[in-house]
């Protein structure tokens, strides 16, 4: 019966005497270990050593300002449909006057929230958004939680800083640094 | 300075080391099982994870000691101490170098020198399995019970290889007491130059005795769960486990004495000689004696450390497998070993148990040589 296409070499014929000694079979090991022993070891000791990240990494998200610092986002919940983990909400609400400063368009998220327990960091959000606005940050890592509540990311947590800007990764794409 | 004194210091030092060999030992564990398998080992408590033992015995204090219901209660605290009772005697009788002279006085560097030294240890080491018996029997538990009866049987079919092999080192030395063995071998002249079969068996069934890998049956997680240990917590399963490390540092230490010489090394008198005459009498020779036993806690610290490479490397027995070869091959050797060792005292042929060896390596050899070609099916998995 044929379950895979692995095989393996195996040896049915009695054992020799050196053989059932097993010592010399023992000494090589030895022999190995010993090797290893010395060897370079694999290690990376995180934080004080760290990877280089792919220029693709995917990481946590950002909701982007654009250059005079107001928020991109629409609220045309065009991610929220895209996610696959469904881990998007948001509510919307229009901009009143005098807001011009703080949202680019007329419409806005009020609340925006991704759930990270959700989330599968896909990527779609990002490549539905048709205002450039949500992205995954290349050289952020979502951190490790301790309680339930810190697992839903609102806007507090997502929108970028004006101190502070995200690096989008868009240069994956377009080859200019945002 | 009173004598009386001077023997309770050596045997408290003995006993903080012991302790101290022990406790580092299980960081050492980590250690070399981290580097063989080409990893870093505890690195973050102190330097170099120094601190991680003390942090495991502060974990172990912290746990919850539960007793099961079911259990013998007094029984299931007597195991454990028993274990770490029976692993701290051990050592008591193993002499941990020559002499020192204190205000003219002549005083063994060992806690007690017993003229059946050898047999106090065989004792000792075999009243351990009690309280592995009494534990895994206490716990009221099928898969401890089994662990516990399997380290009891194990123990007993290897102690009968360890006597006989040990039974060759005594036909040589003439004598029972530890400290006379390891003077009959001043020098480089040590034991295991005449007895390399007796040297295997007995590494073997100490490996045994230890119940470390790859005769680790009384605690096989993939059988057993825990082994005998499955239903301990907190400190008292601490207590077991050190007990194991005890053992380790004690099997080392009989070994390091009844075949490596013990505190002797080549060339030891000439040592001794130039530091006396270099620093006077009493002082050289104080000197002298604590060179020898340096030397035998490096003898030791080999013994452990090879205790570990070995457990990184083997994988552990079958149970039958660990039986017929206690019984099929070890104890027949060993008798072996006996009776040529027995032969070469009478005809003053000291060399003769190389004999087993040599006839062994030929046949091994041979036939090897006229074994049919192996033949390799390809078999699908
Ligand atoms: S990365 Fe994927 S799973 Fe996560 S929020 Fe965006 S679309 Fe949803
Ligand atoms: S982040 Fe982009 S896709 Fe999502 S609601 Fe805002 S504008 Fe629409």
């Amino acid at each position: 019966m044929k379950l895979t296409n692995r095989a393996k070499p195996i040896d049915n014929s009695p054992m020799t005497v050196a053989e059932r000694l097993y010592i010399p079979a023992i000494a090589n090991g030895m022999g190995i270990t010993l090797k290893h022993f010395f060897k370079k070891k694999a290690t990376i000791n995180y934080p004080e050593v760290q990877r280089p990240f792919s220029p693709v990494f995917r990481g946590l998200h950002v909701l982007k300002r654009d250059e005079q610092g107001r928020e991109r986002c629409t609220a045309c919940g065009l991610c929220a449909v895209a996610c696959p983990a469904e881990a998007i909400t948001m509510t919307a609400a229009e901009r009143k006057k005098g807001e011009e400063h703080l949202y680019r368009e007329e419409k806005y998220a009020a609340e925006y929230e991704i759930n990270m327990l959700r989330c599968i960091f896909c990527g779609l959000c990002e490549e539905a958004c048709p205002k450039a606005a949500i992205f995954l940050q290349p050289d952020k890592i979502a951190p490790a939680f301790y309680e339930r509540d810190e697992v839903i990311f609102g806007k507090d947590r997502l929108v970028e800083k004006m101190d502070d800007r995200a690096t989008t990764g868009i240069e994956k794409y377009t080859g200019v640094k945002s | 300075m009173d004598p009386l004194l001077v023997k309770a210091l050596i045997i408290i030092a003995i006993f903080g080391i012991t302790l101290l060999i022990a406790t580092y030992s299980t960081w050492a564990e980590r250690k070399v099982a981290a580097f063989i398998q080409d990893r870093n080992g505890p690195n973050r408590a102190g330097w170099g994870g120094l601190l991680q033992p003390i942090a495991d015995a502060g974990k172990m204090f912290f746990k919850e000691d539960f007793i099961p219901a079911s259990a013998n209660k007094w029984l299931f605290i007597f195991g454990p101490s028993l274990a770490m009772l029976t692993a701290l005697m051990a050592s008591a009788v193993i002499p941990f170098g020559d002499t020192i002279l204190v205000g003219g006085q002549e005083i063994q560097v060992q806690a007690i020198e017993v003229n059946i030294g050898i047999l106090y240890v065989f004792g000792v080491v075999s009243l351990g399995v009690y309280g592995i018996m009494i534990g895994g029997w206490a716990s009221n538990n099928k898969f401890s019970l089994l662990g516990a009866v399997r380290a009891a049987s194990q123990n007993i079919s290897y102690e009968l290889a360890m006597g006989l092999s040990i039974i060759a080192i005594l036909l040589m030395s003439g004598s029972l007491s530890i400290r006379a063995i390891v003077e009959g071998q001043h020098g480089g002249n040590w034991n295991i130059l005449y007895q390399p079969l007796g040297f295997i068996i007995f590494l073997t069934c100490a490996f045994a005795e230890c119940n470390r890998t790859p005769f680790d049956l009384p605690e096989c997680e993939t059988e057993l769960i825990g082994g005998y240990h499955t239903e301990y917590s907190s400190m008292k399963l601490g207590f077991y486990l050190f007990a194991e490390y005890i053992n380790m540092f004690a099997s080392s230490a009989v070994t390091a004495c009844l075949f490596l010489g013990g505190f002797n090394y080549p060339f030891m008198d000439d040592v001794r000689n130039g530091l006396i005459s270099s620093l006077g009498d009493v002082t050289g020779h104080n000197v002298a004696t604590a060179i020898g036993t340096l030397v035998f806690f490096a003898k030791i610290l080999f013994g452990i450390f090879f205790f570990m490479w070995v457990r990184w490397t083997l994988p552990r027995f079958r149970y039958d497998q660990l039986m017929s070869l206690g019984w099929k091959a070890l104890i027949p050797l060993a008798i072996l070993n006996v009776v040529l060792t027995a032969a070469g005292v009478l005809l003053e042929m000291r060399w003769l148990p190389w004999l087993a060896v040599i006839v062994i390596v030929a046949v091994a050899i041979v036939q090897a040589a006229m074994a049919p070609k192996k033949q390799l099916r390809t078999q699908r998995v």
